[in-house]
């Protein structure tokens, strides 16, 4: 099957406008499922304003092997038959599209609301509701199981513990989970029509909070569009920087999930430990910059604060000490069969499923994709410094926490590397006005996987569309088919395997 | 089990010994602001122009500095010509009226313990719910590693609960999006009175970031009565400790 030739991309590197393939959506549908049949995967799929109040489609495919991204576009009125019929990674994507621009993707299996907001473009509605009618979240249609002894469980949007809220329906017979559906939503900020109403001495902090575990992963994506726009090149010092911010984001989180997965089996040693060590890692980046969550270090055109030799000394003592205490603390789970027991084969995600699902981050490569934005399109500091791909065959909670393992490992020593050879050199370049109508595409492996900005701006330089793909839009779904046929009370043990976040995917 | 003990010994006791010592944290940590003493160049107003939120403002040369829109950002010590304005190391912030987090010249934060009768229930223990209202889970992961061994929240007699009935006091953080409005009234109301609710954060405090979205209510003040007010974006776990003890009257 041969396509039309798409715009053929490096990760943050400017496009002009014009060079976007603009085709039929016959056509781009061709390109879609060409592009992920030969191997590629969606990174955006997602809609913008066109002219006479049609809607622009773009699509993103990120092709790991070549280490390129494939982009194109078709303009779509208030319908278009729907690519997830054939591509069943662009099922979230296209329920957004329906939601937000209020355009219908024809033959779509299961179109619903993703986040409950109106669409951005007034008096359409992919559901025919009244403009001025109510509606509220996770009020939808659920896929219902019927048979004698099904049951249906609701949780949410409220849960018991301290964490983001959301909305999970079971189809239950007995213990046993038919099928569970996630309702999400509850934390919708509006924050990507804002990136282009409000002022931009907001955009840091609206991109530092997208989700406020992922500060430097959003943060480093946004800047590094920033300075594709204005052609700026970030001084090595800075580069290597936001590497050891990056990697120790990995580390807290990473070490943090590994304590709570123990903790979900009950075993409280690991729990404890890793409780204490994960904050470690948080204060480590605070004495960086002086937030535990990297606020305010990553900026347009380098970094905020420096490591001082004195300095980065003093972390590279504090992370031998702190990873001896991991490492006794993590053996501890591995050497305990009878919480290993409860990781193995629970919540299984198959390759294949994975790929078609496409999943992306730990997730994939617990399931044995190699999958690692660092490796596959790379920037920064990881075009020299490159750290291997962490995968494992078997799918489950247990490769899920393997995987997690194998990562907190080699981001150590990276970070060890890094503090022992900082560059000399200035910490910022100022970064000038944006290139007038371009497109650019970037990416950057956060702890959950990989993080997608594309912004496109107008004939002034200013944004014209910004679009985010959080890690966990991709990987609600897995979490969803991974209950599948288990037993409901495995639910909290495969949600903390997968550890999404809420306010990422509700932006 | 020789194992986990053995570990455990290696590991040592981490409880850190709070607030009988005062807590180390690090040079570059940024709590309670300093306002520049003397009046400010009237025509300057450059730390008003950088704020994203609008915390600062510095009308006639008299910067005030809103605690409960500040994000911490420090964006405003660099804009500063004279570099008159700084953060300090100060974590302690939390304050019983949202009024008193407005700072001028020179203004203490005050503490006077509100007269409530609410208070003196909670004195020996305190069961919180708590709601993440459209945050973006930071101050949600700050108030969690309070329970970690390091801060060991329990051994204050404080304890976060499941369910909204065994609960004395709320912990909201979020802006309080319109989405989750519904769902933190419902578990309000789940609450037996007497009940005490403390806003977490920037955005449960003023909408922080997203202030005046029409997605967010602008904080939690616009749907339920607040009690306490804990500033940061998000506060240090030990601002919000230190929130908690002053609320239970420790």
């Amino acid at each position: 099957m041969s396509t039309d030739p798409m715009l053929y991309l490096r990760n943050g590197q400017r496009a002009a406008r014009r060079d976007l393939p603009w085709v039929s959506v016959e056509e781009f549908r061709k390109q879609v499922a060409h592009g992920i049949g030969q191997g590629a995967r969606l990174a955006a799929l997602f809609g913008m304003p066109s002219r006479e109040e049609n809607v622009l489609l773009i699509a993103v495919l990120a092709d790991g092997d070549s280490g390129a991204f494939a982009i194109s576009s078709t303009e779509v009125g208030d319908s278009y038959p729907a690519i997830t019929p054939d591509c069943p990674q662009a099922h979230w994507f296209e329920r957004e599209i329906a939601e937000q621009w209020g355009v219908l993707p024809e033959g779509h299996p299961w179109l619903k609301p993703i986040r409950f907001h109106r669409a951005v473009r007034p008096g359409r509605d992919a559901w025919g509701r009244a403009a001025d009618a109510p509606f509220a979240p996770g009020v939808t249609d659920f896929f219902r199981v019927e048979g004698e002894e099904i049951h249906e469980v609701a949780v949410g949007p409220v849960h018991a513990g301290v964490i983001e809220p959301g909305h999970f329906r079971f189809q239950c017979h007995g213990e046993r989970v038919f099928h569970l559906e996630v309702a999400l939503g509850y934390q919708h900020r509006g924050i990507e029509r804002a990136l282009l109403t409000q002022p931009c001495s907001r955009f840091l902090p609206y991109v530092e909070t997208l989700a406020g575990d992922t500060t430097i992963g959003h943060t480093t994506a946004y800047c590094q569009l920033i300075e594709a726009l204005a052609d700026c090149t970030v001084p090595a010092r800075a580069e290597m920087i936001r590497g050891l911010a990056l990697e120790l984001e990995r580390l807290a989180n990473h070490v943090g999930d590994l304590g709570a997965l123990a903790g979900d089996v009950g075993y409280l040693p690991t729990l404890s430990f890793c409780g204490r060590l994960r904050g470690e890692f948080l204060n480590m980046t605070a004495s960086i910059c002086g937030s535990r969550f990297g606020r305010s270090l990553v900026r347009p055109g380098g970094v905020c604060f420096d490591v001082e030799p004195s300095r980065a000394e003093e972390l590279l003592a504090r992370l031998e000490k702190v990873m001896r205490d991991v490492t006794g603390a993590v053996n501890l789970l591995w050497e305990t069969p009878s919480a290993l027991a409860r990781f193995e084969d629970i919540g299984v995600v198959s390759r294949h499923m994975a790929a078609e699902l496409g999943l992306v981050g730990l997730a994939a490569r617990a399931s044995g994709l190699e999958r690692d934005a660092r490796f596959d399109f790379p920037t920064g500091i990881f075009r020299m410094a490159q750290i291997p791909v962490s995968t494992w065959q078997s799918g489950d909670v247990f490769a899920r926490a393997w995987v997690r393992w194998l990562e907190i490992q080699r981001s150590a020593a990276f970070i060890g590397e890094q503090l022992r050879s900082l560059p000399d050199g200035p910490l910022r370049c100022t970064c000038t006005a944006s290139a007038p109508d371009s497109l650019v595409v970037s990416m950057v492996e956060g702890w959950r996987g990989e993080i997608c900005h594309v912004a496109m701006t107008d004939s002034t330089g200013q944004l014209a569309h910004y679009k985010i793909v959080d890690p966990s839009f991709h990987n609600w779904m897995g979490l969803a088919l991974a209950m599948r046929n288990q037993e409901i009370s495995d639910f909290p043990l495969c949600n903390k395997s997968f550890n999404l976040s809420y306010c990422g995917h509700d932006l | 089990m020789l194992k986990e003990l053995l570990e455990r010994i290696r590991q040592g006791h981490r409880t850190i010994p709070y607030p009988v010592e005062a807590p180390a944290l690090p040079d570059r940590f940024r709590g309670r602001p300093t306002l520049p003493l003397a009046p400010c160049e009237p025509s300057c107003r450059a730390c008003e122009a950088i704020c994203p939120t609008g915390a600062v403002t510095c009308p006639q040369g008299k910067p005030s500095l809103d605690l409960g829109r500040c994000l911490f950002c420090a964006d405003c010590t660099t804009a500063c010509p004279t570099g008159a304005l700084s953060f300090t190391v100060q974590h302690r912030l939390s304050v019983w009226e949202r009024q008193e987090l407005i700072l001028g010249q020179g203004t203490p934060l005050t503490t006077k313990k509100p007269e409530d009768a609410r208070l003196r229930l909670i004195r020996r223990s305190l069961k919180l719910r708590q709601v993440s209202a459209g945050g973006c889970s930071a101050c949600e992961a700050d108030i969690n590693v309070l329970g970690t061994p390091g801060f060991d929240l329990g051994r204050f007699g404080i304890q976060i609960v499941a369910s909204p009935r065994h609960a004395d006091a709320l912990l909201i953080t979020g802006p309080v999006t319109e989405n989750m409005r519904l769902a933190l009234e419902k578990t309000y109301r789940a609450m037996p009175p007497p009940r005490l609710v403390v806003a977490v954060g920037a955005c449960a405090i003023s909408g922080g970031p997203y202030r005046d979205h029409d997605t967010t209510h602008n904080g939690v003040a616009g749907v339920l009565p607040v009690d306490l007010w804990i500033p940061g974006c998000p506060p240090h776990p030990l601002t919000i400790l230190d929130g908690l003890l002053k609320l239970k009257g420790a």
